[in-house]
């Protein structure tokens, strides 16, 4: 069972249901931290770290003793990640996909593909839990290929913390589970946002439902689009000032609001009816 | 011309809300929603649409079944998994062509398709540029780089002096398209651990790339405590806080009504410091323009 908590809008409180789910749950899972952009689940898990592994995509290394500059790499990379200056060829770091059509296009044989690291993955332990998260390098735009390699930390429940957004990384990260909690805030914001991430969910055709976190009680916009949507409405958490002050130093929502802990106990039992 | 990002690290900080009660004081701006996955500026807007124009972003695949001898070759080649079983996933597809360049049949073709939409907005305040990435879309850093192209040229065609961009959270393909080249960049965080945590990452990012960055903390007193951590950790990286801006419930009402925070409340304590701010980063902005010397923040 691959739970993935995701959200469209940023800093709805993915992190913190996630967290509070597999809290609450108290079983050995696996957690994994896919917003490796800003990874923040470590800050209210507290995991014993052991192991780093960097993340390698492949990188064109351009052979200049061969390369007579015929330009066939640079006409051919769809990422503009090749150029040509004066009699060398180089490759434009940030550009750079590591398609490996340079080396394909490559009359020569001038072009062979190497590794460039982008990132690291981090692996640990947080009381019966793996856990492992990732982070990408400063100034590398790439987050897909550490998602990717994180999502191979498969097992048998597994709860995803994702990136926010709808496009590759978030998409990446939902991809495959058997079921997305979309966590959602009730603001015309967060709407807007949520209607996005349940069209990436059909899509994938992974079911979801939807958790609406900082409830003022009057979620009219929120319940109204999950109804026209046909999407259930799983839980409410209310708005409380003490959770905004818990938080501010990693506390968990379960600290302030210990009800919550068997409301998510039961949350899980109706998604394993709703999985895929 | 003077660039400004609004960026985070870390969502839902408050950026759009900043964006827009700034905007609310200026009246020769250029606004720039580059959040294209979730672009929520345009709703507090009210504006009167301009353009709308197609995003073509990126070419996929396709494999014509009559062509296709099954040799396998474009799987063996495709980098991304984006085809299996000789079937094209156009989620994954990335448009790279390696699969055309092998196909010994020509079974394969490359098409570009309409992944978003760009529009441009009159507000009272100047034009906005915001666009639609269609969910579950690659390439965002993409569209990002030509929503930020037409604000400037917007900006020089309508005579507007500062082009002001809404960022999306993060660090990655579209974080970087929208800091690259801009005069300055102003983080918003929050007093939390996770705040601080990526407000560092954001910082690194500006050193990167060596852009001038400052900062506001948004709801400070939620925990003044951490507020003062993090202002400490940002005189440790030399980069200056400009803005406390105070927890004020009048910011929720004025995002459920979708109007600039300064347009419903023009007195709370919250608007009154985002105007502050505003004032602040103009006169340095001003300050640059007379002396031809970068924004000394750091």
């Amino acid at each position: 069972m691959i739970v993935a908590v995701a959200s469209g809008k940023g800093g709805t409180g993915k992190t913190s249901v996630a967290c509070a789910l597999a809290l609450a749950l108290d079983r050995p899972l696996t957690f994994i931290d896919c917003d490796v952009e800003g990874a923040n689940a470590h800050l209210f898990l507290r995991p014993l770290m052991t192991f780093n592994e960097e993340v390698l995509i492949p990188y064109p290394f351009v052979d200049l003793s061969s390369c007579d500059l015929c330009g066939k790499c640079v006409e051919e990379c769809h990422f503009g990640a090749m150029l040509r200056l004066g009699k060398k060829v180089k490759v434009m770091q940030n550009l750079c996909h590591g398609c490996g059509v340079c080396r394909l296009v490559c009359p020569k044989r001038a072009v062979s593909m190497t590794g460039r690291a982008v990132g690291t993955i981090h692996k640990g332990v947080a009381g019966i839990m793996r856990f492992f998260c990732g982070e990408l390098m400063t100034g590398e735009a790439l987050s897909v290929p550490i998602i990717k390699r994180l999502k191979k930390e498969m097992d048998d429940l597994v709860i995803i913390d994702c990136p926010p957004g709808t496009s590759c990384p978030a998409v990446e990260s939902v991809e495959g589970s058997d079921f997305a909690l979309l966590v959602t805030e009730p603001t015309p914001f967060g709407v807007h946002d949520l209607e996005g991430m349940i069209t990436v969910c059909r899509r994938l055709e992974v079911p979801c439902g939807v958790v609406i976190n900082r409830s003022f009680g009057d979620d009219l916009d929120v319940e109204s689009l999950c109804a026209a949507e046909g999407v259930p409405v799983l839980l409410k958490i209310p708005f409380d000032r003490k959770v905004a002050e818990a938080y501010a130093k990693g506390g968990t929502l379960l600290e302030v609001m210990p009800d919550l802990e068997e409301q998510l106990d039961e949350m899980f039992l109706e998604i394993r009816g709703l999985r895929r | 011309m003077i660039r400004i990002a609004v960026m985070s690290g870390k969502g839902g900080t408050g950026k759009t809300t900043a964006v827009a009660s700034m905007a609310w004081y200026s009246d020769s701006l250029v606004l720039a929603d580059c959040d294209v996955d979730a672009a929520n500026l345009a709703l507090t807007a009210n504006g009167r649409p301009r353009t709308k124009d197609d995003y073509l972003g990126a070419y996929t695949a396709s494999i014509d079944p009559q062509l296709c001898t099954e040799c396998g070759k474009c799987e063996d080649n495709c980098h991304f998994e984006a085809i299996t079983d000789l079937k094209v996933n156009a989620i994954h597809c990335e448009g790279c062509g390696a699969c055309r360049l092998v196909c010994p049949t020509g079974a394969v073709s490359m098409s570009l398709k309409k992944s978003g939409e760009i529009f441009v907005l009159d507000t009272a305040h100047g034009p906005m540029v915001y666009a639609d990435l269609f969910p579950g879309e690659s390439n965002s850093g993409k569209l990002v780089t030509i929503v930020r192209r037409l604000a400037e040229d917007l900006a020089k065609s309508d005579g507007m002096d500062i082009v002001l961009i809404d960022g999306p959270p993060g660090t990655g393909c579209p974080a970087i398209a929208s800091v690259t080249g801009v005069d300055l960049i102003l983080a918003i965080t929050e007093p939390s651990l996770s705040g601080e945590h990526d407000l560092m990452r954001l910082i690194e990012l500006a050193r990167h790339f060596s852009i001038p960055i400052c900062v506001a903390i948004n709801k400070w007193d939620l925990h003044p405590g951490m507020s003062e951590e993090i202002e400490e950790s940002c005189r440790r990286q030399g980069v200056i806080t400009v803005g406390r801006v105070p927890y004020d419930p009048n910011v929720m009402g004025s995002i459920k009504a979708m109007r600039p925070l300064p347009s419903m409340f023009p007195e709370s304590p919250a608007a009154l410091e985002f105007h502050r701010i505003w004032k602040e980063l103009r006169s340095r902005s001003k300050e640059r323009v007379g002396s031809g010397l970068s924004l000394e923040f750091d």
